[in-house]
């Protein structure tokens, strides 16, 4: 029940080095920009198969069956201590096989898409139904037309040639090393997936997506009299290798330099209750775990939120709209479809501050008789789809992000968040900063040294009381229940009139 | 487990002249049954397998070796035999370095652990989903103030691993694990507080759901009430579970490999006092007891016992073969992978703080008054290995005159990792053995700031 947002095993800014895990099959030509054919012609299972997997995962009766199948290769190259110490290379081909009877779901996966693999994992997942005594349903489904998507252009990773990539890392190292003298350590990875996914199910539904990622990052260790301090920052889009035409990697390289350089010189950030600023896309993490999470389906049919009841209710500040949007293109959490073939929308959460709607998959919907919003996520193959965010962000205000810290006389300003966790039963939640600097008389002065603040959810949204027109975008790393998926966090510069910092001073 | 350790010999056999090869290879189970409600909410039933393919290179004369890594979701031959090829591939692209190297037999017999329980097989399915259900009732009828539960968790696995080199090695290892989860939601007029009781073992007849079920619902009921703090400098007793959690990311900066690359702030402190005197960290996954026991290591050395701080002083790191052959010294046998799609690197597996005398009575009584922390938040955006900078949400009861008093949330503690060794006032004889790589007991420690109101 607690959802977590970090780097790792909880969940984080972007996906840090080595996750998702890595590899390709090597195709050392030239870089080329390419259209991707249509998906039909690529099918991960033949649709006669997948016809009687349906009608075999429903031999003992259930109210729906789905195949999903999922073909994912990755590659990841590390730079760490100025040397290249790791390509790696991956591949995971397999499906899962659901089965729905009742309120009981039976799952079952297999690395191995052969008809009989298949058949054998839709036997082991229609055991449940028998299990739960479901009535046979007699299956004579056909299944649907298959939509095309179009992607625009993308540089596929697999086509972009190894020595390119290192280089990539090169340069990056070589920008953060300039930042300056007391950058001691430099750790810079860079990854790529092609994730090709096919969801059929017993009500017809058939949908295919290819999706393509692509990431950056940079960890900088400074070293000073005080001792060390870390800075990171990372690019990640749902996208090929076209981004670092528009994305540079020395920018992201010295931005991870200058907030370890930053920090040596900083004092123990402050304890107790302050007003924050959040400096736009500085993490937008706050929603994500203020009310993101707590807006889950899967929380609030269990009354495991406090957001559980609130529909219509005023739960945060007027200056509040919050959408979750998973057609936002090119985004970390963007999709054509959602891992049970539902295409993304964007859903408002939250208008002017009063609740509109909850996140939901199909499982959740179907209980309250409306359909899914398009958050049906999962990690892969090997795990059941739940209710997730895609890109999560707050609507930009009017006011002028200077002139809000300018109105602020005392506090401290964020300009960059790293993860954070919540309770969504209690709605308390934490989230941390990795730079940060004081706020007196309405100018950012001393850098902070890293810190958590800690709030409650609806309490924190109905304390901001000035939203900026700065909107930006970051990606991260969503971890829930042992599941990590690709998110998106925006917001514009805000202020909070008071979170609790943890910090010693 | 010997047609495992067949193909990943097979794989080797196929090294060229000049090139190292090291291959992993895992097949496993899983089960897992969630009951919500009084039914079986899902059921999960998989097989998976799967190969990783490490090469080691010559590069330019004297120049030191390249490593190339692949891997696969799949036993199935020609997607091995794709992986072997990228991992070749990957290799010629990597910095020569005369450090790199697959692990070399070094002699250490290994210590055999019975780490398998053919329980986690010959239990029939339906008691296992039984085993969910009475968890879940009996939460719910535990305490009238648990208004809810909102997941009732058995899980099993059962895995299989072999791994061998051209170098020689030649180790496999089985496992398996049992484990039951419950999550309550105790209530009292608005309020809502959570609590999360689990069991561990290696099969389920050796599980304990009793002690889970009463885990979950105390931790919940006796939060109801709770209210922020008032900020302040305190002594915070911290329950085992989450020292379990702190001795982890200590254990982050006792890696050789952090350590070697300047990101730790033990670097450079071996011998010195680095922690109070009546710390004594050891790392030793030889002790059978520990749930992440085992036998080999993640590169197929034996697993060793190291002693890593003895009465506050730092003694040594752990390190894998890379790393140490880095800081020039040799493998502790504390090379860890995270399954075949990782490469091994240097990490703790089974710490234990070594434990006092002190009942958690007593260490309440001992501190007298201060903070009862029994679960924290934010350990990956508020804990920094690098810097030491410490600073979690927390949730616990304050500690008056001795003893536990009201609930308290919405709350940080905050110090220094450096400084949180050095301040330890009492570590606890409560010693439990908790999944994960580091066991636990309750531990307090002084002058923290606490910050809430």
């Amino acid at each position: 029940m607690s959802s977590t947002w970090a780097v790792r095993p909880e969940c984080g800014p972007c996906p840090a080095a080595g996750v998702p895990a890595a590899g390709l099959l090597a195709e050392d030509e030239l870089g080329t920009t390419i259209t991707i054919p249509p998906v039909t012609d690529t099918s991960l299972i033949d649709p006669y198969v997948l016809q009687s997997v349906l009608s075999a995962a429903l031999s003992h009766g259930g109210d729906m069956a789905e195949v999903f199948a999922e073909d994912s290769t990755t590659a990841s190259a590390m730079l760490d201590d100025r040397r290249v110490e790791e390509l790696s290379s991956g591949r995971s081909r397999g499906a899962g096989i659901r089965v729905v009877a009742g309120e009981t779901t039976g799952f079952a996966h297999t690395s191995d898409l052969s008809e009989s693999g298949l058949m054998a994992a839709a036997a082991a997942a229609a055991s449940v139904a028998r299990e739960g005594g479901a009535k046979v349903r007699t299956v004579a489904m056909s299944l649907g037309p298959l939509a095309a998507h179009d992607r625009g252009s993308r540089t596929l990773p697999s086509s972009v040639p190894k020595s390119t990539k290192l280089d990539l890392l090169v340069r990056a190292d070589e920008a953060a090393r300039a930042a300056g003298g007391s950058i001691s350590q430099v750790q810079v990875g860079c990854g790529d997936s092609r994730r090709r996914i096919l969801i059929a199910n017993s009500d017809g539904l058939l949908a295919e997506d290819d999706q393509v990622r692509t990431r950056f990052n940079v960890m900088c260790v400074a070293n000073g009299d005080t001792g060390m301090q870390t800075g990171y920052e990372s690019l990640a889009r749902t996208e090929g290798y076209e981004i670092f035409e528009r994305y540079k990697v020395e920018d992201i390289a010295r931005t991870a330099a200058g907030r370890a350089l930053a920090k040596l010189s900083a004092r123990p950030a402050p304890s107790g209750e302050v007003p924050i600023v959040l400096a736009g896309g500085s993490g937008g993490i706050l929603f994500h775990e203020a009310c993101g999470h707590g807006l889950e389906a899967d929380h609030i049919v269990k009354d495991a939120s406090v957001y559980t009841g609130q529909m219509g209710k005023l739960v945060a500040s007027p200056l509040v709209t919050l959408v979750d949007d998973g057609t936002v293109l090119g985004e970390w959490g963007n999709f054509a479809v959602d891992d049970e073939g539902c295409a993304p929308a964007r859903n408002v959460l939250i208008q002017d501050g009063v609740l509109t709607d909850y996140m939901w998959d199909w499982l959740r919907a179907r209980k309250e008789g409306r359909a899914s919003s398009g958050n049906g996520r999962r990690q892969s193959y090997q795990h059941l789809p739940m209710v997730r965010m895609t890109n999560t962000y707050l609507l930009a205000g009017s006011e002028n992000a200077d002139e809000i810290v300018a109105q602020t006389p005392s506090g401290v300003y964020v300009s960059k968040l790293g993860g954070g966790q919540v309770n969504t039963t209690t709605g308390d939640f934490v989230f941390g900063t990795t730079e940060a600097y004081l706020i007196e008389d309405g100018h950012i002065t001393e850098p902070l040294r890293d810190a958590n603040l800690i709030g409650n959810g609806p309490e924190v949204l109905r304390r901001i009381d000035a939203v900026a027109d700065d909107f930006d975008m970051t990606p991260g790393t969503c971890g829930k229940d042992g599941q990590s998926v690709p998110v998106g966090c925006g917001q514009a510069t805000l202020r909070i009139t008071g979170v609790t910092l943890g910090g010693t001073a | 487990m010997t047609d495992l350790m067949d193909l990943a010999s097979s794989v080797v056999e196929q090294a060229q002249s000049g090139e190292g090869m090291e291959v992993y290879v895992t097949r496993g189970t899983e089960n897992e049954v969630r009951a919500y409600d009084g039914a079986v909410e899902s059921l999960t039933s998989a097989d998976s397998s799967g190969v990783g393919i490490r090469i080691v290179l010559d590069g330019p004369e004297g120049e030191g070796r390249r490593l190339g890594f692949a891997w696969a979701g799949s036993l199935d031959p020609t997607v091995v035999q794709a992986a072997l090829s990228d991992a070749r591939d990957n290799a010629r692209y990597a910095t020569p370095d005369p450090d790199v190297a697959l692990a070399e037999p070094d002699g250490m017999a290994s210590v055999e652990q019975e780490l398998w329980d053919d329980g986690v097989i010959s239990t029939p399915m339906e008691d296992k989903i039984a085993l969910a259900l009475e968890l879940e009732r009996a939460t719910r009828a535990a305490d009238p103030r648990v208004r809810q539960v909102s997941s009732a968790d058995y899980s099993d696995g059962r895995v299989e691993v072999a791994l061998a080199s051209t170098t020689g090695i030649r180790s496999a290892a089985r496992r398996t694990t049992a484990f039951v989860s419950v999550d309550a939601i105790a209530g009292e007029g608005a309020d809502s507080q959570t609590g999360t009781g689990f069991s561990v073992g290696r099969s389920p007849t050796r599980l304990d759901p009793e002690e889970a079920m009463a885990d979950a619902v105390l931790r919940s009921t006796r939060l109801l009430g709770a209210q922020k703090a008032r900020s302040g400098r305190c002594t915070v007793v911290f329950d085992p579970r989450v020292v379990s959690t702190l001795l982890s990311v200590v254990a982050s900066a006792l890696s050789g490999e952090a350590v070697v690359k300047g990101r730790s702030f033990f670097a450079g402190r071996i011998g010195e006092s680095v922690a109070n005197a009546a710390v004594t960290l050891t790392d030793d996954p030889t002790d059978g007891r520990a749930f992440s026991a085992a036998s080999y290591d993640g590169e197929g050395l034996a697993c060793r016992r190291n002693v890593l701080i003895s009465d506050g002083v730092l003694r040594m790191f752990v390190y894998d073969t890379v790393s140490a052959r880095r800081a020039q010294t040799r493998s502790t046998g504390s090379a860890v992978r995270g399954g075949f799609a990782g490469t091994p690197s240097a990490g703790c597996r089974a710490l234990v703080l070594t434990p006092g005398t002190k009942s958690v009575e007593e260490v309440l009584a001992l501190v007298g008054d201060g903070l009862y922390v029994q679960s924290v938040t934010g350990i990956h955006s508020g804990v920094n290995p690098v810097s030491g900078d410490f600073s979690v949400g927390a949730e616990g009861l304050m500690i008056r005159d001795g003893s536990l008093a009201e609930p308290v949330r919405e709350v940080t503690v905050a110090s220094t990792l450096q400084r949180m060794l050095q301040s330890v006032v009492a570590i606890g004889g409560d010693l439990r053995w908790l999944p994960g790589v580091a066991a636990g007991q309750t531990l307090a420690i002084g002058d923290m700031q606490l910050s809430g109101d």
